[in-house]
């Protein structure tokens, strides 16, 4: 877990560090005939990052990688590494290594070999593949196994083994094609980790190509969230939680509650916005700018900011009546499903701190509220 | 399933059918009477003859000489059109590509025979070449029919191969050439050599196309057997037919025997390498059983 | 989804190549031999070397082409070769029918056998494949004689006093055909029904239906690209076949490859075997053409 909280402390700190740029992607767009796969993308990854494009299928996500390793060539717009422009080069006169979501190991060769491939393209001298090579093994703890061929291994030791082949190189960025894909689900979050870990020993730079939230946020510093061709939004993963910028952004990551709303007051340092879904009006703690012919406004919550209790808050704003209309229990926390009177369901995380404590069930009156500064009021 | 169903009957029926006429002729092959239809005893005097038979025996020389040249050639170009017809997706014409390599599998071997034949007898006139037609001539005619079969055998391989292994193989370094070299064909190869005994039986096998294309003095082995065998069955021909039957099924089993090893092998790999794997799970597993609170706390 | 293009891409050099041999190969010893054909089926027979006429002359600069339609309307106006076409495209119709009868049931039956026998059955079905037609179709006219074997045993058990005649008659034809193309039926159908997931029978079965009701609703309408590829396999080359007719057919068989064969090599009229040849393809273009667009559907599958 030390590795996971480093991976969060250097999120905090990063803003820091002097950032240097490693990738320059320019109004890059990729199309496939008519189908436009990746549209307008410009975006800039730093030197030593790990950088998430998470999104659904169809998003574009794994176009842009395939773009960043030269297997397409975009339609338009070019692409910089280290300043230089390797738009049209070819995948194997790029320094860039791409573990792919297969793995995709020779069948044919051993776990040596396999390593070896790339440097033997290099025309390295024998003695120096050995060493390099014997380096790779022990970074990812696969020595005892170089004589084995790819199918007698199982899959997170192929997982290794394609890790320790696409950094023999030392390329000067590393992509990941959905690195966790092929794994099941208590291998992945062990797997993780250990790839961080490996990725930070090594230093190198890396684009991971995700459709798993949890993963992206686990493992990027920065997280990029594309939805059909473009770019939704570019930030750390407590940004892109905390303050998404877009409905889009804060319904696909994690769940969220959505009231619309007009803003009936907006001043310096307040506004106000009334929802029809709500009894009161939601206090929002800071200034909303809005234009003067359109009022319309969604104020995003998160579940676990939704807190509810069986007595009427004391406030003025931010609180509504309602019955519980449903209960998931999930282990760790449940989920309450709160009905509004207006008809609008809600909801509410309740993290189970006890093991059998009293708790509203079905039909119960409650009371949803959250403090002035829990959610997000979103122009778009 | 049910042990015993039509379906099954009536594949041993089919063997039967298949296999009973072959057999038959095998034994006749030994038969020691000049009337084939009369069993005169074992003999092995009509194998003994064939080696006299020089003119069968220069055919039969010929015909594997064709076969040679044709399973080369046929690998080789049905490989090319294989990957052309898996990997190129688009270019102009791929439709008619498509169409030319597959068409040869039912095109009516007197059409193929006969035009080929006009072709190079209006090339004769045009440019002088082929001068005269023999081995290379019908080598030309097999290997284009054999590139067909092997293309459909070589692409549908090609097709089950994980792409993405020939990107890493790029993608690390090797040049499109060299991955097809390094890669590509080492993962292809059971079905080239498929293709290539494919062919090479198929080229053995023609009598028709051969028909058309040779000269004089280029005569292979099924145009000597066919020749005697319009007028009738002979022993000469039970002994030579036998031949051909035995090392076909010499090869086919030789075949089974090597594929099968092969697979036990695999199988068992990967059984070895599952055990290691769960083996390693097994000695977690008591650690974190041994303190049940620990457990309790975590779940 | 567009992988194969950039690899494709990748090579601008070697792309060329790896299409242009191939293709070229191909469009000289496959596609202009027909045009050739073509061409020559409008010429005249003559005594000479090559004995046709040539149908175009060059000529105080003028481009002389003579389309001659004589050798067509000499096919048209004998019935010896309308009833060949006829009787080759009904020989060809019945065998694929009884190979597809006989092929199916073992093409299920292997697909559905143990991964071990399904390889040992394979090669059983290929190897008669590996050996030479010529050789197969032979031992049947030892069988099928009037003195051979089968006429022995039928006369030895008392089912017939005189031996029948088989040999050189349709029906020994119609033994050797199913016999030679059987193979090509059972491997297509089984490279198909392999595929099969097994548990949409045992939805199917889950669902209330009966096990022949399952083969009839889903496994033959699943099957459908690999029925069509084997009567393909079978039909097209049996319109034209040659061997079999002429060694184990008698006078009553009619079928077209061997009147072709006839005409090129007895009467040595190329243009009418030319013509010959011309109107059997466009017989047989639209089953070639179906064949090819399922090929093309099976290569490109996941493509």
């Amino acid at each position: 877990m030390s590795v996971a909280s480093s991976t969060y402390k250097k999120v905090l700190e990063g803003d820091q560090q002097p950032k240097e740029v490693l990738v320059k992607i320019e109004r890059v767009t990729k199309k496939f005939d008519e189908a436009v796969a990746v549209d307008d993308v410009s975006l800039t990854i730093n030197k030593g990052e790990i950088f998430a494009l998470l999104g659904g299928s169809g998003s574009g996500k794994s176009t842009l990688l395939r773009m960043l390793a030269g297997f397409e060539r975009p339609t338009d717009g070019r692409i910089f590494l280290d300043g230089v422009d390797i738009t049209d080069m070819p995948p194997y006169e790029r320094p860039i290594n791409m573990m792919f979501q297969s793995y995709a190991l020779f069948p044919h060769m051993s776990v040596a070999d396999n390593i070896a491939f790339g440097l033997k393209q290099d025309k390295m001298p024998r003695a120096e593949i050995e060493v390099r090579v014997e380096e790779m093994l022990k970074l990812v703890q696969m020595t005892e196994y170089a004589r084995r061929k790819p199918h007698q291994l199982s899959g997170g030791q192929r997982q290794r083994v394609a890790l320790a082949r696409s950094l023999a190189k030392s390329p000067k960025l590393l992509l990941l094609d959905e690195p966790m894909g092929a794994l099941d689900k208590k291998l992945r979050s062990q797997m993780q980790l250990e790839l961080v870990e490996i990725i930070e020993r090594v230093g190198v730079t890396c684009v991971m190509v995700t459709h798993d939230q949890e993963e992206a946020m686990t493992m990027a510093q920065r997280v990029a969230i594309m939805h059909q061709g473009w770019i939704a939004q570019i930030g750390s993963p407590v940004d892109i939680y905390e303050t998404p910028t877009s409905r889009l952004v804060c319904e696909f990551v994690g769940s969220v509650n959505l009231f619309e709303g007009q803003v009936v007051e907006d001043a310096e340092g307040h506004a106000l916005i009334d929802s029809p879904d709500l009894e009161r009006n939601i206090f929002v703690g800071h200034g909303v700018s809005t234009s003067v012919q359109d009022k319309s406004i969604t104020y995003a919550i998160r579940p676990e900011k939704l807190l509810f209790t069986t007595e009427k808050p004391a406030g003025e704003h931010n609180w509504s009546r309602g019955t519980v209309y449903d209960i998931a229990y999930l282990g760790g926390h449940s989920v309450f499903h709160v009905e509004l009177p207006s008809g609008k369901i809600v909801q509410s995380f309740v993290a189970n701190a006890e093991r059998r404590g009293a708790r509203p069930t079905w039909d119960d009156e409650v009371y949803v509220w959250w403090e002035d500064d829990s959610g997000v009021a979103l122009r778009s | 399933m049910r042990g015993f169903s039509f379906s099954r009957l009536m594949l041993w029926v089919g063997f039967a059918f298949i296999y009973l006429p072959m057999l038959i002729l095998v034994i006749y092959s030994f038969n020691g009477s000049r009337l084939v239809t009369v069993w005169g005893g074992w003999s092995v005097k009509w194998y003994v003859g064939l080696l006299d038979n020089t003119q069968l025996m220069n055919a039969v020389m010929r015909s594997l000489e064709i076969a040679c040249y044709t399973a080369i050639a046929a690998v080789i170009l049905g490989t090319l059109a294989a990957f052309v017809l898996t990997r190129v997706t688009r270019f102009k014409g791929r439709t008619m590509f498509g169409g030319l390599v597959t068409a040869p599998l039912v095109m009516p071997e007197v059409i193929t025979g006969l035009s080929l034949l006009l072709l190079f007898v209006a090339m004769a006139q045009l440019i002088g070449w082929p001068a005269e037609r023999g081995i290379l001539t019908i080598w030309i005619a097999h290997t284009t029919f054999c590139t067909a079969y092997v293309s459909v055998v070589v692409s549908s391989r090609l097709r089950e191969l994980d792409l993405s292994i020939e990107e890493a193989a790029m993608d690390l370094g090797a040049k499109p050439l060299k991955v097809f070299f390094l890669i590509t064909i080492p993962m292809i190869a059971p079905s080239l050599a498929a293709g290539g005994m494919m062919s090479f039986a198929l080229s053995l096998d023609d009598l028709v196309l051969a028909s058309f294309v040779s000269g004089p003095g280029s005569t292979t082995l099924p145009m000597e057997v066919f020749s005697a065998v319009r007028l009738g069955v002979k022993p000469e021909i039970n002994a030579i037919a036998s031949l051909i039957l035995l090392s076909v099924s010499l090869m086919t089993f030789i075949i089974w025997f090597f594929a099968r090893r092969a697979e036990h092998r695999r199988k068992k790999a990967i059984q070895q390498a599952m055990e290691e794997t769960t083996g390693i799970r097994e000695q977690q597993g008591p650690d974190s059983r041994r303190d049940p609170s620990q457990v309790h706390a975590t779940a | 989804m567009n992988i194969s293009r950039s690899i494709s891409r990748r090579m601008p050099k070697g792309r060329h190549f790896v299409i242009g041999v191939p293709f070229v190969w191909l469009f000289m010893f496959f596609l202009l031999p027909f045009i050739i054909v073509l061409k020559i089926s409008f010429a005249e027979a003559d005594v000479a070397i090559p004995p046709y006429t040539e149908i175009y002359a060059w000529a105080e600069q003028q481009l002389s082409i003579v389309i001659n339609l004589s050798n067509y309307i000499f096919l048209s106006e004998d019935d010896l070769y309308l009833a060949a076409y006829l009787g080759s495209l009904q020989m060809a119709f019945f065998s694929t029918l009884l190979c597809l009868l006989i092929g199916y049931p073992m093409a299920y039956a292997i697909a559905r056998a143990d991964k071990d026998m399904q390889m040992v059955f394979l090669l059983l079905i290929m190897m008669p494949t590996w050996t030479a037609i010529l050789i197969r179709v032979y031992a049947w006219m030892g069988i099928l004689s009037s003195n051979g074997l089968l006429n022995s045993f039928l006369l030895s058990i008392g089912l017939i006093d005189d031996p029948i005649r088989i040999l050189n008659t349709n029906v020994a034809v119609y033994i050797g055909i199913v016999y030679s193309y059987l193979p090509f039926m059972v491997l297509p159908l089984y490279a198909n029904l392999v595929k099969h997931d097994q548990s949409l029978l045992e939805a199917a079965a889950d669902l209330g239906s009966s096990t022949y009701n399952s083969f009839w609703k889903i496994t033959v309408p699943l099957s459908k690209n690999g029925i069509i590829a084997g009567c393909m396999l079978v039909f097209i080359p049996v319109v034209g076949e040659f061997v079999i007719p002429e060694l184990l057919g008698g006078p009553e068989t009619l079928m077209i490859g061997k009147v072709l064969w006839q005409e090129f090599f007895n009467n040595r009229d190329w243009p009418v075997a030319s013509a010959l040849a011309v109107v059997m393809l466009a017989i047989l273009i639209i089953p070639i053409i179906l064949f090819n667009r399922n090929q093309a559907k099976e290569m490109e599958g996941r493509a």
